[in-house]
This record gives structure tokens, sequence and C-alpha cells, in this order.
């Protein structure tokens, strides 16, 4: 005889209680985590509100209303997240990498062109910028292909792979151009790399090779005749080794930039802030916001920033501990890294000792595609997090 | 293996790699902090004196000026660019010798001596210290081609481009148009110019004075970062702001009535003034005064034109006749004191009076011109031919009474009439009560008399008033006594021709015009210009609209007769009065009334032309 019971008869697996906030994936998050990511959105709106009051003529809280918007977005799509298992994404890395590789390839026939540079459709209420989306795509696919192949190949096959998968679409991001955002997927596919086992000494070959190519591209093509980078991505670069050679031009930028934050000294200079508030300072809502902060908020302002980003980056490393599996660690991470990547990159710039890249600072830059993009990572961590909690308990899901 | 996914990761491979990884972000981290700190505390002075010694320079981008059309679009002022050659003084020479060879070479360019060119630049450091001082407007490009060749001899040179306002009709409406000029100090004071600085462009006179906010438009900026010796950095351009252009101002002014008007003054070479306006809403379809200039003399002006301008006392050019004369208007001023009489019940319109010629009161004999006598008279015969003795019998009677002067001023006489023109003046409506004050005061040498009135009653005496108040009080018998706001300026557009403001200014007062007085003023008004043996038959004869009109005489003393005449058309339900003087012209039929015509033939014109071209949609 087949059963009698029907479907719904059946009991619940796990006769326990399950309370709201469990069923909502909130009881597992990483509090800390949480509180560092949206205390920087909460500062960056705070900011843009203060800083750019005359930016848009007639419209005194366009960034300011604009990056609240993109805020909530983005915190809805980071709770969404949190109640999926990640593990999902890993059956779905071609997928992943195919949409990843197909949108910064269509912004060179469809982007809208901003200073000489495709990088971002423009949508009716949003000019979605892919690249940034695709640094949290990589990693989820590039974790993904490095389980999968963990059994093919040598292990030098197996490094040449992941190389390969992983800088095919920075190449095509740096061909936008945008060299800066090349440069965080180059950190993510190395990061991934660096937690799927690749052997120290493929990363001392790698490193090797890496500073070769910099003499090629900055000295040795130049001097042959066949410039890769472009003028100003070349003076960039240079220009914060020696910012009085180059004061005219990316220099100046950075030079302004340091003074700007070197004024703000202890406790800032509040709304006395003429450096960034008189445009002496480029991009302050964008890649120089941190010296916004730094001019009006001080040593003090500026420091708790980056303890946020220490905390933000401390949680992220610790989950990867944490993960239930090993797509898990991966995935957590290539984020910590790539995070870690554009935050000291970015905060570099503005303190003259990195090159100006135009890596804009996560949560903190103004900027749709950035912050959501930021918040679905975190959302990713989240979800690593839950999931690891709940695997302790031995349970698969919610 | 490290890599089996379903498992947790080997513990402790995994954590030797975040340990490195921990450390690497521990030591940038460090790296960050160590700076900030380097930065905001250790040299924050110096990098704080260093944000305070940044210096910015802003550079106004100028803002064209709106258009100012007539009724119909067609364009009465508009700009043109011009090159203009400036001079940035502090980028000069510093070697004396240098500076002085180098202005030597600018002065010759410039055809002006070395000691005009120093003169130029020491008047604009007065008004606008630090910026760049214009030397010479409309170079042409051979000059230009000379000084990018030669740039190294001409330090701080450089030519830039300005707008000069353009009056494609010369000398049209410049009365009404005004013109433009750099804002002095004093008007900068001036709550209505606190956003202006020094070296912007204002509007001095006439509509581009009064309609300034809307013209001017809103310069742009363009802020760039300099150092010590006020010299661009480079790459320091800060920020850019488009300059926002002026609105176009459209006028109630018809040009082809204005330029008929204007050619009809100008034909008779003497001076005077015109204006037409209808009579329901005040919208002013022509004014001028002869003689008249071109305003592009002030845009740009040389000294002797200047001159030229403002010392001919007799003639006068930038005064507006027509607003700001003050002449007694003889006869035409009868229409008030019948007015006065009949409302007052003085006379009813079919009162009769004896015109033996002249009448006398006192010692003083008042005689009609010429010594006419017209016999015996009612109002509109008394209208028609004009009979001084009827309206001296009404002033006599009406003399003791202020009743003459009530409704003289309720017609708008001797009074502001809230034109849209800066210049204007309130003229003098003589009184028992003004004349008798001036005798307190012994500054006349008799109180008043009757005497006086008889004058005010023919439009004679101490009476003062230009075109514009009697065509108010004309309107006001027309209309049936509303007191219109007359003015020029009807809307405001913006650039892509969307009209932003339309002006329609309200009826100022109103009061009762008994409908019989009226149309029996209007009756002797119409036989005097256009039945028999009126004052202006002659002239109006032949004209086929109908009108209603009344010529005047004016003596002056010390000067010929002024002629005069007002019309109102078409008769007997006028729409548009249209007034004329001619200052030595002789007898209104003699000068006024030709112009008058000119003006009505023109307007009457142009109605027939759209009414056939409309297929008699009208």
């Amino acid at each position: 005889m087949y059963a009698t019971r029907t479907r719904n008869a059946r009991p619940e697996p796990f006769a326990v209680h399950v309370g709201i906030g469990e069923r909502l994936g909130l009881a597992h998050m990483d509090w800390p985590l949480t509180i560092a990511a949206v205390s920087l959105i909460a500062f960056s709106v705070f900011v843009l509100g203060e800083a750019t009051q005359t930016d848009v003529p007639g419209d005194p809280n366009y960034y300011l209303e604009r990056q609240a918007i993109y805020a909530l977005l983005g915190i809805v799509g980071m709770v969404l997240l949190t109640r999926i298992d990640y593990s999902r994404f890993r059956e779905l890395r071609v997928g992943l990498y195919t949409f990843l590789c197909a949108s910064v390839s269509l912004v060179f026939v469809f982007g809208f062109a901003a200073r000489g540079s495709r990088r971002s459709f423009e949508l009716p209420f949003f000019s979605f910028q892919p690249s940034e989306l695709g640094k949290l795509l990589l990693v989820l696919a590039l974790a993904g292909f490095v389980i999968d192949g963990a059994r093919r190949g040598s292990e030098v096959q197996r490094t040449v792979r992941y190389l390969v998968l992983g800088l095919a679409p920075a190449a095509l991001v740096f061909l936008q151009p945008d060299l800066g955002t090349s440069l965080v997927f180059g950190a993510a596919t190395l990061a991934v790399m660096y937690f799927g086992g690749v052997p120290w000494t493929h990363f001392a070959v790698i490193g090797g090779a890496l500073v070769v190519l910099v003499a090629l591209v900055l000295v040795a093509a130049p001097a042959a005749g066949v410039p890769i980078l472009k003028g100003y991505q070349k003076e960039r670069l240079t220009s914060f080794a020696s910012p009085n050679e180059h004061s005219d031009g990316a220099g100046y930028q950075q030079n302004q930039s340091k003074v700007a934050i070197g004024s703000g000294q202890l406790t800032g200079r509040g709304d006395k802030a003429t450096q960034t508030r008189l445009d002496f300072v480029p991009e302050r809502h964008t890649d120089f916001i941190f010296a916004v902060i730094g001019e009006r908020y001080g040593f003090m302002g500026a420091a708790l920033v980056l303890s946020l980003y220490a905390l933000l980056f401390w949680r992220a490393l610790r989950i990867t501990t944490l993960s239930k599996n090993v797509y898990g660690t991966l995935v957590a991470g290539g984020i910590a890294v790539s995070l870690l990547f554009q935050t000291f990159v970015n905060v570099g710039m503005n303190l003259g000792i990195m090159p100006i890249t135009g890596i804009p600072l996560p949560l903190m830059s103004y900027g749709g595609s950035s912050v959501v993009a930021t918040f679905l990572a975190v959302g990713v961590l989240q979800s690593i997090n839950v999931q690891a909690h709940l695997s302790q308990k031995g349970r698969f899901a919610w | 293996m490290y890599l089996r996914n379903d498992s947790r990761p080997q513990g402790s491979r995994l954590s030797l790699r975040v340990a490195v990884l921990g450390g690497v972000a521990v030591a940038l981290f460090a790296v960050l902090f160590f700076r900030l700190w380097n930065l905001q505390v250790l040299s924050g002075d110096e990098y704080l004196a260093e944000a305070k010694n940044n210096r910015t320079r802003e550079f106004k981008v100028i803002a064209p000026r709106g258009d100012i059309l007539d009724r119909n679009g067609e364009v009465l002022v508009d700009n043109r660019t011009s090159l203009a050659l400036q001079l940035n003084t502090q980028k000069l020479p510093e070697d004396p010798a240098e500076e002085r060879a180098e202005l030597a070479r600018l002065g010759e360019l410039s055809h002006m001596t070395p000691r005009k060119v120093r003169r130029t630049i020491a008047e604009s450091e007065e008004v606008a210290a630090g910026a760049p001082v214009t030397l010479r407007q409309d170079v042409g490009y051979e000059l230009i081609a000379y000084i990018e060749e030669n740039q190294r001899e001409f330090p701080g040179v450089t030519v830039q481009r300005v707008f000069v306002r353009h009056y494609p009709h010369t000398s049209l409406a410049a009365h009404v148009l005004g013109n433009v000029s750099e804002v002095s100090e004093e008007e900068l004071k001036e709550p209505r110019y606190k956003r202006l600085e020094p070296g912007d462009e204002i509007g001095q006179a006439g509509v581009e004075d009064t309609y300034d906010s809307f013209l001017r438009g809103d310069p742009g900026l363009t802020r760039i970062q300099v150092n010590a010796l006020g010299q661009p950095t480079p790459g320091g351009q800060l920020v850019s702001m488009p300059p926002i252009p002026g609105d176009s101002l459209k006028l109630t002014i018809d040009a082809d009535v204005q330029t008929a008007g204007e050619g009809a003054l100008a034909a008779r070479g003497l001076p005077g003034a015109f204006v037409s306006m209808n009579i329901d809403n005040g919208q002013i379809l022509a004014m001028g005064s002869n003689p008249s200039y071109d305003p592009t003399v002030l845009t740009e002006p040389t000294q002797a034109q200047v001159n030229e301008l403002y010392r001919d006392e007799v003639l006068a050019p930038l005064v507006n006749r027509a607003t700001e004369g003050a002449y007694p208007t003889g006869s035409i001023f009868k229409i008030i004191t019948a007015l006065a009489a009949l409302e007052n019940g003085v006379i009813t319109p079919d009162t009769v009076v004896q015109d033996n010629g002249l009448i006398e009161v006192g010692t003083q004999e008042f005689e009609n011109a010429g010594g006419v006598a017209h016999g015996a008279v009612e109002l509109r015969r008394a209208l028609q031919v004009s009979s001084d003795v009827y309206f001296y019998l009404l002033g006599l009677d009406m003399w003791k009474t202020n009743e003459l002067q009530e409704w003289a001023h309720k017609l708008g006489i001797g009074r502001p009439s809230g034109l849209d023109l800066p210049e204007e003046s309130e003229g003098l409506l003589p009184s028992k009560a003004w004349r008798n004050q001036l005798y307190s005061e012994e500054l006349t040498d008799r109180p008043w008399s009757a005497g006086d009135n008889i004058q005010l009653a023919t439009g004679q005496g101490d009476l003062q008033t230009n075109p514009l108040q009697m065509a108010i009080a004309y309107a006001a018998l027309g209309n049936g006594g509303k007191i219109v706001t007359p003015h020029v300026g009807m809307e405001v557009e913006d650039a892509a021709g969307r009209v932003l403001k339309e002006f329609e200014p309200k009826i100022q007062r109103r009061f009762k015009i008994n409908a019989g007085y009226r149309n029996a003023i209007l009756e002797g008004l119409h036989a005097a210009a256009q039945e028999g043996d009126g004052t202006a038959a002659g002239v109006f004869g032949g004209f086929p609209i109908p009108i209603a009109g009344k010529t005047g005489t004016a003596e002056r003393p010390g000067h010929g007769d002024q002629s005069w005449f007002a019309a109102l058309s078409p008769y007997p339900n006028p729409r548009i009065v249209t007034i004329a003087t001619v200052e030595g012209g002789g007898f209104g039929a003699e000068s006024a009334a030709p112009a008058v015509l000119d003006i009505l033939e023109a307007i009457y014109d142009k109605q027939a032309s759209a009414v056939s071209s409309a297929g008699g949609a009208e």
C-alpha cells in the first residue's frame, strides 16, 4: 500500500518554534558588520548634505537626497541577500560570469560617455555602472570556478586558469577605460586564489611579473612608442611620487587634497572649510570625499571613519573562518580584500600616498552603483555568517 | 585536500593565510592612521596656513541683455558682439621703461595718446580695481591678428568678446527705449542694484531702466585659482557657470506708427512731441519727441558727441517732450473747461452765448484769436470754431470756485501719470491756493484773479502740461471717465518666446461723466475736425475715418505760438487718442494737425491692410 498521509499532514522536520527575527534571517546577522556598514553610509549622507549645498544650483539637497535613496535600496538588498543561501551562487557561476562579461562589454556599445570614458548605462532614474556590481559577481563566479576545477590539471595550470578567468573582465574594464576598477578586479582575483590555496611560490612569481609589467607599462612601452596608459592615467599614477614636479595637473589635485586634510587639524574646520567648499579639491562628492571629511571634521572625524572600515574588514575576515563550506570562505575572502583594497587606495590617494586611480570610497563616495553593490556584497557576507550559524545547529536553510 | 567544498575548510592552513592577510591589513591601516596623524596633527598648522593662502579669482561671464521688441515682434534693440581690446594691468612689465614702451605701442594701435591710455587705466582702476581695463571696443580682426602674432610684445593684453546694444532702427523711439551704461557708485547703493558689481551695465533711461531687472540676465562665473601674484595657476580652473541671458521685452509701441510720428515731426524741422494711446487700457502705440538722438552714441560715447547731446539747451535732444515737456496747451484744454462747467451746472449743452470777439474783465481785455466774432454760439459750435469768448466766460464764472481745477486734477493735469518710464514731469495746474501761497511768500506780484482762471479756461497762462497728460484727459472723455495708466511695457518673453509676464496696469480711478455731456463735446470736436468751417476741417475733411479733434494754439512767452492737435478716433466710439504738439508751429491746424493726420493714416492704413489681408476678419 502506498502511504495514505497527505502532504499537508506531513510534520515539520524540526519541531522548534521559529521567531520572527530568525525567519527574516536577522538573528544570525553579524551585527558589528551591519553597524559598521550602516554607520558609514549614514555618515556619507550627512557629509554630502553638509558639503554639497551649493554644488547643484537651486537644489541644495541634490546629492543628499539621492545618496539617501541609494542607501535605502542598498540596505533592503543587503537584508534580502542575508536570507538567501549564498551557496546557490556557486551553481550559477557560469551565468554570473557570462552576465559580468556581457554587461561590462555592453557599455562600449550603449554606455553613457562621461569625460572620455564609457562606464555606465543611463537608466531613467539612475546611471548604472556594471563594473561596480561586477566586483561582487567576479568574486561569486571565480570562487565557484576555483572549487569546481580544484582537481583538474596541475597546480600551475590551475593558477593560470584562475588568472585568465579573473583578468579577462578586468581587461574589459581597463579598456572602458577605468583603471581603478580593473585594479579592484585584479585584487579580488588574487584574493580568491589566495584563499583557494594557490601556493606561495606562485604568488611570488605573480608579484615579480607585476613589477616587470609596471616597469614595462610606465617606462619601456612609452619609450618604444606604444603607450598603453592614457597620458592622464600615467600622470596620475606617477605624480604622487613627486607632487611638486606635477603641481599643475594631477599632482595639483592631490596636493590640494593633502592641504585640505591637513588644514582640518585635530577637530576640523566645519563650515570654514575653504579647500573643499571653494572647489580647490575636485570630485569632492565622489573620489575625494575623504578630504572633505578630513577638512570639515579633522582627525577625530577621519579616524572614526577609518576605524569603521577597520571594523568592517575585521568582521569580513572573521567570516572567512566561520563559513560552513570552502565556497563561503573564498567569497568572503574576495569581498574582504576588495573592500580593503578600495579603502586603502582611495584613502591613500586622498592622503597623497597612493596614485590617483579613480576608485570610490565604499559606502562613502556618492554614487548609486557603488553604494548598492557594496551593500549587496555585505549582504553576501551576512548570508555566509547566517549559514554558518544554521549549519552548526544542523540546519541547511531557513 | 584543502578544497573539498562541503566540509569546513582545513583549520591550520586557512588560519595561516587569514593571519597573514590580517597582518597586512593591520599594517595598511597603520600606514593610513599614521599618515593622517602626520598630516593633521603634526603638520596641521602648515597646511592650514597653506589653505588660507589659497587664493581664487572670480571672472564674471557677461550675460547678454534681453532684446526689446515692438508689439508685432519687430526688433527695436538687440545686441551685437564686439571685440574689445583689454589690458590686465597686473601683467604689465615690472620695469617702468618697458611698461612705458608697451603702453606707447598700445596707444598707437588703439589710436590713443600714451597719456590717454594711462588715464583710461587710472579711471578704470578707480571703479573696479583688478578688473581688466577696456582700452577700445570694436577692434578689427587685423589688430587681433597683429597682437596675437606679437604676443610677447604685449604682455597682459587680451581681446574679449563683449555685448554692445544695437539699434536696427537707429534713433527710432530713442526716448522710450533709453540706453545702458555702467552702473555708478551711487547706483550700486540702491537696493534694486544690490546684486551688481562695478563694471556691470544697467539701463539708464527709458524702458531699459524701468524693466532692467527683466532685461539684465544673470552673469556666469568662472573661478580660477591664482598665485600670490594674481596669475592663474595652471590647471587651477575651479568652477564654471554659464551666464543666463536676459529676457526679451515686448513693447506696446507699433514701430510703423512710431516711424510715421517721428517722420511727421522731423519733416517740420521743429521741436515737438506726439503720443498715441489706446483709451481703454493705456497701451501707448507711439510716443516720440523731436529732435531725437541715436542711442548708439551713448553706448560708447566719444566726448564730442556727448557734449553735443547735453549742451544744446534749446533743442535738448535727450528730453522726452511727450512726458517732460511743460507747455500751455491752448484750446485743446477747452474740453476740460466744458466738462467742469457742464458737470457743475454752470451751463447746459444748449446754453447760448453771444461771442462778440472779446470780453472785458476789469481793465483787462480778452479777445478771440485774430479778434474774430463768432456770434451766438452754443457748446458744439463754440468747440467747432474754437470760440475763446465762450470759454473765457466759463472761466470767469468759475474763478472763485475751484471747480475747473478740480476737474482738471481729476482728469490728470499737473500730476504724475503712472507711466512706466522714469522720465516724466508733473507739470503745473494753476489754482487759487497755489498763486496765493506764492503771493504770501512774495514770489509773485499779485494774488489769484479772474484773469488767471480765464487764461486757464483756454489753456493759457501759467498752465504747464505735456502731451501725455492731455492724452489721459482726452482718453477719459472718450471712455466715459476711466483714468488709464499709460504704459509702454506689454510683456516679458524668455529666449524661447514664452510669455513670462504680461503688464496690464489697473485703471487708476473712475468717475462718472454724463453721457449727454460727453456726446455733446465729442459732437463739437467732430465738427471742429471734419465739418464745415471747423478749425481743422481743412486738414481732416478728406480723411475717411470719422474723428473728433481739437486744435490748439498756445502763446508761450519768449517763444513762437505752439501748435497742438488732439484727436479721438474713430468718432463716435473712439478707441485711440492721438496728440501732437509743435513748438513754434503756429496755429494748431498748421503743423500739429497734419502731424496727427500722418499718425492716424499710419494707424488706419495698417488696420485697413490687416482687414483686407485677413478677409475682413476684424
